[in-house]
């Protein structure tokens, strides 16, 4: 009888999950995509048809328009919003960061992984600390310092900020990365004579590339995505303003209509989802390598 | 702190090799080598200074000037003449202590944290024991479900907005086609909005909801990537063995899965809670702290910018750190061991 009973509600569970699983997997689909296909669709249209039918959901061929686009794009000069220059601030500050932030990593990185020197527990405990420290807290002072010496209004100390936030992240990143490369291969190295230095350039890196560049895609979407800092820092000067900064003063505008702002966000949005799903794979390895240690 | 105990061996090295006379004959007829250890200690320190001395920069000392700064009286326009230990005082603290925004901006902290972690966690879980059976199409899916959290956090709070707007959003102009609402609902704007659900009244705080599912929908992604990929791990002969035993599906979950899961989720839990508790950008960018969504990040900043306060400023991003990591502190001492087993 119990047998029975057990049996009915295994076989009534398994028909549950299995319809259920599929409604959870549509539910998901449409949560993540309907956003972003919205903001395409309304990027497209005239404001007046956005207005006249707001629950549309698709654009029709008289009202299809790339105006906005345009709009956004051109410089202010010629009456648009100059998102040219802002894309270009952008990626000055999103490449430079990334840059930074692996010269300033990798080492570190490295010596933690590989190295047992003296105090490495704490030095990885102090980066481990620094990445839960908050990103206001930090603010005061940079805000202050930055201020004071006069980098408030420029793309380098924008840079110098981002790499304070994305080192903690990437030193964790690489160390996941690293400890897996056997150490075999680096004692084969030295026994043909190279130094710890040489070590790392011509074996280790080469052999850490994929970690490299998810590290650095990661660091990239962190810097063109963040916006408190920017915000405080380049408030001041629209000429330095990176494309979120651009985005949200835009919108503060009374006369700029919601279209042109769909448009911005999808000029905003384009670099760092063509360069997500180009590595897609790498990314997502990079970041949970580790989390499936039990 | 770490420089005392990262300069002191090498020091000690130093000292012994000039004071060991057979070290000093070998080092002049052809330098002894120095033993593995020794050497990867130097080595380590070597390759750890450059890191060690950004992080010391950028982040470790601005830190400390905050908690100074957190005692001055410091308006940004007398910085400029002020040297680093000026007058010290506790007016910040009191100030900040005093205020009753500083009380309910932390309580609703504490509740958009708390609602915003456990939904992403949960929704995070729910999303990657869905997907975890591959079926057509699963790689393209799961790389789409990743868009909130990869995409800049300007565009799609600008995309929420704009699809909650009143006025001209698709979220109202559907509720009222399918749902029948009478009036548009300011989803953004509302403080209260009033239910009647089976004749009980209820009162929801409508524009923290509607933030903290936001918070929900822009970070499950980050959850179900890493419980995803411990999913994988997990061993077939395991869920195999339970199924043989009869186990129903949500047995299996419960006894087998979940065992295995509990310490991604836990350091979950604690990841998205630090960083939701710090978060400005979101909530900034949606209802600007309007609302009843007054978060404490978003007060830090307004007493930065709108009153150029540094010192009030400071306090306040210091005593909120603070209360984190008493947070953390207490989470440590009760759960502590499973998390840094995963860490």
């Amino acid at each position: 009888m119990s047998g029975k009973t057990a049996l009915t509600r295994a076989r009534f569970e398994e028909r549950f999950f299995g319809v259920a699983r599929w409604i959870v997997i549509a539910f998901l689909a449409v949560i993540t995509l309907l956003p972003f296909y919205y903001m395409v669709l309304l990027s497209l249209k005239p404001i007046d048809a956005l207005l006249l039918d707001p629950g549309s959901l698709w654009v029709s061929a008289k009202d299809f328009t790339l105006s906005t686009y345009r709009d956004v794009l051109r410089s202010t000069d010629d009456g648009g919003q100059g998102f040219l220059r802002f894309l270009l601030n952008s990626a000055l500050v999103s490449l430079g960061t990334v840059v930074l932030t692996l010269v300033a990593a990798v080492p570190g990185a490295y010596a933690v992984s590989r190295l047992k020197f003296f105090g490495h527990r704490q030095v990885s405990a102090l980066f481990l600390a620094v990445y839960l420290f908050p990103a206001t807290l930090l603010a005061v002072p940079l805000f202050v310092i930055f201020a004071k010496i006069g980098l408030s209004s420029s793309l380098v100390g924008l840079a110098v900020v981002y790499v304070a936030q994305t080192v903690p992240v990437s030193i964790y990143m690489l160390k996941n990365y690293l400890v897996t490369i056997p150490a075999s291969i680096e004692e084969a190295a030295a026994l043909d004579g190279c130094s710890r230095l040489q070590t790392v350039r011509k074996v280790i890196l080469p052999l850490a590339l994929p970690s490299l560049m998810a590290t650095g895609l990661y660091v990239f979407m962190i810097a063109w995505n963040e916006f408190l800092f920017a915000l405080l820092f380049l408030a001041a000067d629209p000429g330095e303003w990176t494309v979120s900064l651009g985005l949200a003063q835009l919108s503060n505008g009374i006369e700029v209509p919601k279209t042109v702002l769909m448009a911005g966000s999808v000029i905003l949005t384009i670099p760092v989802v063509l360069l997500f799903f180009a590595a897609e794979r790498l990314l997502t390895e990079g970041l949970t390598s580790g989390a499936d240690k039990s | 702190m770490p420089t005392a105990p990262a300069g002191a061996p090498q020091r000690r090295d130093t000292s012994r090799r000039t004071t060991d006379p057979s070290g000093e004959r070998s080092a002049s007829a052809g330098r002894r080598p120095l033993t593995a250890s020794r050497r990867a200690n130097r080595a380590g320190l070597a390759f750890v200074s450059p890191t060690f001395l950004v992080v010391l920069v950028v982040v470790v000392l601005p830190i400390a000037w905050t908690v100074l700064l957190a005692f001055q009286k410091a308006r940004l326009v007398d910085i400029q003449g002020m040297g680093l230990f000026g007058n010290w005082s506790l007016d910040n603290f009191s100030q900040v202590f005093d205020s009753a925004g500083f009380w309910s901006s932390l309580g609703t902290t504490l509740l958009y944290t708390a609602g915003a972690t456990l939904g992403s966690v949960l929704l995070g879980l729910v999303a990657a024991l869905a997907l975890r059976k591959p079926f057509k199409g699963r790689g393209l899916l799961r790389a789409a479900m990743l868009l909130p959290y990869v995409a800049p956090v300007v565009a799609v709070a600008f995309v929420w907005e704009v699809a909650l707007s009143p006025q001209y959003g698709v979220v109202n102009d559907w509720g009222r086609r399918l749902f029948g609402w009478d009036d548009p609902i300011a989803f953004l704007s509302t403080r209260q909005y009033e239910v009647d659900l089976l004749g009980l009244h209820f009162d929801v705080p409508l524009a923290l909801l509607t933030v903290i599912v936001f918070e929900c929908w822009r970070y499950f992604p980050f959850a179900f990537l890493f419980i995803l990929a411990r999913l994988q791990a997990v061993p077939d002969t395991l869920e195999e063995a339970a199924l043989v035993d009869g186990a129903t599906p949500t047995q299996r979950f419960r006894h087998v899965l979940l065992p295995q899961l509990m310490p991604v989720i836990a350091l979950l839990c604690v990841l998205r809670f630090i960083m939701t508790f710090n978060k400005f950008d979101d909530v900034y960018l949606l209802t600007g702290g309007g609302a009843g969504t007054d978060v404490a990040a978003v007060r830090v900043y307004d007493f930065l910018t709108a009153r150029y306060d540094v010192g009030a400023a400071a306090a306040q991003a210091l005593v909120l750190a603070l209360s984190l990591m008493i947070l953390l502190g207490f989470y440590f001492k009760f759960f502590g061991n499973k998390v840094q087993e995963e860490a």
